[in-house]
């Protein structure tokens, strides 16, 4: 090899490192950037002089006060925690019970099947909105909490079909046999067997679907009423109308809580993936 | 033969346990978009505000003006949808088919007053009395206007969604370019979302093979840092490029102290369609990264080492070895990026300004500002025409079943 190719191939290792460290870049300064902001003791959306220097008084958790003063968003956390538990426990408790039969090999029609219960999740929501605020005003479900649960509901559901298929398929059908042979009926083979190892399966699948109520606006903003105000409706409104730092400290707190759900994930995938072995 | 009808009971219960949520999903999901296709066809508020109105201007020929009995029948139904009030909702609807007539169709009954009775006032005909209050009362297109106003089904939303009209004998025809609004914002959105799908892939493909080949320390510090923004809320990640991007904003700040743009000439970075750009990028990175990981991964390394040992370059070995063992995931991870830009609503909102708009914003609009809903549904359908056009593209390159999630 020459020590042109060489000169040639270190720079191109290091356009390759450069590239890759800039896409991280991308990919995480903005999450980056607003959680010190958030910090900020004056109402401005860039670092003071004071930030910089590390000012103790350019610092200060007025923000986060607001937060808890402001009585709005307490209703909005409310709200959002009221549905997306709702919507959640429906979704997973229908996901699940729909994953065991699509796991089942003798599932006639499996693959249709899984493109109808997958398809909330591709639609654009906008059409979502649109169809089910038509839909729910007639049946006078427009501006409640359950017609925002129903269609949480349904866009939740798809990931724990997703989730719990794929646990499923990592499950020792033997297990069910030996249980079926030891005398154990339909119901006590699949709360004592099944259930307790596709367990982590189940349970981020609902972590998934709590997610996606969680984070969901467009229903919302089409469906709810004033008394439908979740999280991020409230948060649209404060982007949209006058963007205040409360808005960066509740993104904060937001991006703490979306890095506990990944952990959580990643700590059940790990659990089931050694369930499976 | 106990076997097939243990087969048997076995494919009943498999399907009995998905019917439950394949109930659910078509009352709460499936209904509702049906109710939209139905919408974008069928509107009956017209005919059922001015019946007798419409069944008279059915027997008219279509010239000059309807008779005296049909001049007197739309005064009284007038008359009466101002009581009920339902006359807007009427008024509005006949603007849309010719403008102008709104105000027309609200005045007549408020200037007839309310003690009229059966006869028309001052002991003319019913077509002076309107004729007194507007001259459109006189024209043939203001008839020809409420008659196709007054069909149930027509198909004029959607000659309508793609910039086609409808002209007052029947046939239709494309809009003057200066009204053709939609196709161009269709072309736009598309144009958009392959802009996204590529630079998705050109920034998502380097990460998914740093985090495969970085060594057992890096790799799960470098998934994490893909993980994170894939979990956080949508509206976070758009307020961050708010805080960034804008004029005072913390990209701008650092070019303004470095001394590369002058205070007073700041970049408009968002509010148009650069904004819509990062953003949805950004917001998008992770499903195309998250394929691509888990293809990458199962690629043996010793593959790129035969291919060194039998003499080829590292870029012949990546081009003729490596890329087309990753194309399972490009397809997947361009697939769904795709799927998901068209449809994007929330980071145009927020990050688009005037020029960033997409068609999913013209749908929310007529939904919510222009209340012309019929149109909206009309919209709708197409755009949803087209995702599930992707969606079984979809299912027949990857396979909807292998669809990962995280």
């Amino acid at each position: 090899m020459t020590t042109a190719t060489v000169a040639h191939r270190r720079l191109g290792r290091y356009a390759y490192v450069g590239f890759c460290a800039c896409a991280f870049v991308f990919l995480v300064a903005p999450i980056l950037v607003i959680v010190p902001l958030s910090f900020n003791a004056e109402p401005y959306f860039t670092f003071t002089e004071g930030m910089l220097r590390l000012d103790a008084d350019a610092w200060s958790l007025r923000w986060y006060r607001s937060i808890v003063e402001d009585e709005q968003w307490g209703r909005a956390l409310i709200n959002s925690l009221v549905i997306g538990i709702a919507a959640t426990l429906l979704a997973t408790t229908l996901g699940t019970v729909a994953a065991l039969g699509l796991a089942n090999p003798a599932m006639p029609g499996r693959r249709a099947a899984m493109g109808i219960l997958i398809s909330p999740m591709i639609t654009p929501v906008i059409i979502v909105a649109v169809g089910v605020f038509f839909f729910y005003s007639n049946l006078g479900l427009a501006q409640t909490h359950v017609g925002l649960i129903l269609a949480h509901a349904a866009l939740g559901a798809p990931f724990v079909v997703i989730t719990v298929t794929a646990t499923l398929a990592g499950f020792d059908r033997t297990l069910m046999r030996a249980a079926a042979s030891l005398g154990a009926g339909a119901l006590t083979r699949f709360r004592r067997v099944q259930l307790p190892l596709i367990a982590p399966g189940v349970f981020s699948g609902g972590l998934f679907a709590f997610a996606a109520s969680f984070d969901e606006v467009v229903v919302v903003l089409l469906m709810g009423g004033l008394d439908q105000r979740t999280i991020p409706r409230q948060m649209w409104a404060g982007i949209r109308e006058q963007i205040s730092p409360t808005i960066l400290a509740v993104a904060t707190l937001l991006i703490v809580f979306a890095v506990l759900v990944l952990f959580t994930v990643e700590w059940l995938r790990r659990r089931s993936s050694e369930a499976a072995v | 033969m106990p076997a097939i009808k243990e087969a048997r009971s076995s494919r009943l219960r498999a399907a009995g346990l998905t019917l439950p949520l394949i109930a659910f999903i078509a009352v709460t999901f499936i209904a509702p978009l049906g109710n939209l296709l139905t919408r974008s066809v069928y509107d009956a508020e017209v005919a059922d505000i001015l019946p007798e109105t419409l069944a008279a201007l059915a027997k008219w020929d279509g010239s000059g003006t309807p008779s005296e009995a049909t001049f007197a029948t739309m005064a009284s139904e007038l008359l009466r949808a101002r009581d009920e009030r339902t006359l807007g909702r009427a008024a509005t609807r006949i603007n849309r088919i010719q403008s102008g007539l709104r105000s027309v169709i609200v005045k007549t009954p408020r200037r007839l007053g309310r003690d009229v009775g059966t006869e028309p006032p001052n002991g003319g005909t019913w077509q002076d009395a309107l004729l007194a209050i507007d001259e459109d009362w006189g024209e043939t297109a203001t008839w020809l206007a409420i008659r196709e106003a007054g069909q149930r089904f027509t198909a004029r939303h959607f000659l309508n969604a793609v910039d086609l009209e409808t002209r007052a004998d029947g046939s239709s025809g494309a809009m003057p370019e200066t009204r053709r609004i939609y196709v161009p914002l269709y072309l736009r959105t598309l144009w958009v979302s392959i802009g996204v799908t590529l630079l998705c892939l050109v920034i998502g493909y380097p990460i998914a093979h740093a985090i495969v080949h970085a060594g057992p320390r890096w790799s799960t510090t470098l998934l994490v840092l893909v993980l994170v923004p894939f979990w956080t809320s949508l509206l976070v990640r758009t307020t961050a490029w708010i805080v960034l991007l804008q004029n005072q904003g913390v990209v701008n700040d650092i070019l303004v102290a470095l001394g590369i743009v002058a205070d007073d000439e700041r970049i408009a970075m968002i509010y148009n369609m650069t904004g819509t750009f990062v953003a949805m990028t950004h917001v998008l990175l992770p499903f195309m990264v998250l394929p691509l990981y888990s293809v990458m991964r199962s690629i043996p390394a010793r593959h790129m080492d035969a291919a060194a040992s039998l003499g080829a370059t590292p870029m012949q070995a990546f081009r003729r070895v490596y890329w087309p063992q990753t194309l399972p995931g490009v397809g997947a991870g361009a697939l769904l990026v795709f799927i998901l830009a068209i449809g994007y609503y929330i980071t145009p909102a927020l990050v688009g300004g005037q020029s960033g708009q997409l068609i999913s914003n013209m749908i929310a609009y007529h939904m919510q500002t222009s209340l012309n809903w019929g149109l909206a549904a009309a919209l709708a359908a197409i755009l949803l025409l087209a995702v599930i056009g992707l969606y079984v593209l979809y299912d027949r390159v990857v396979g909807i079943d292998r669809m990962r999630l995280g």
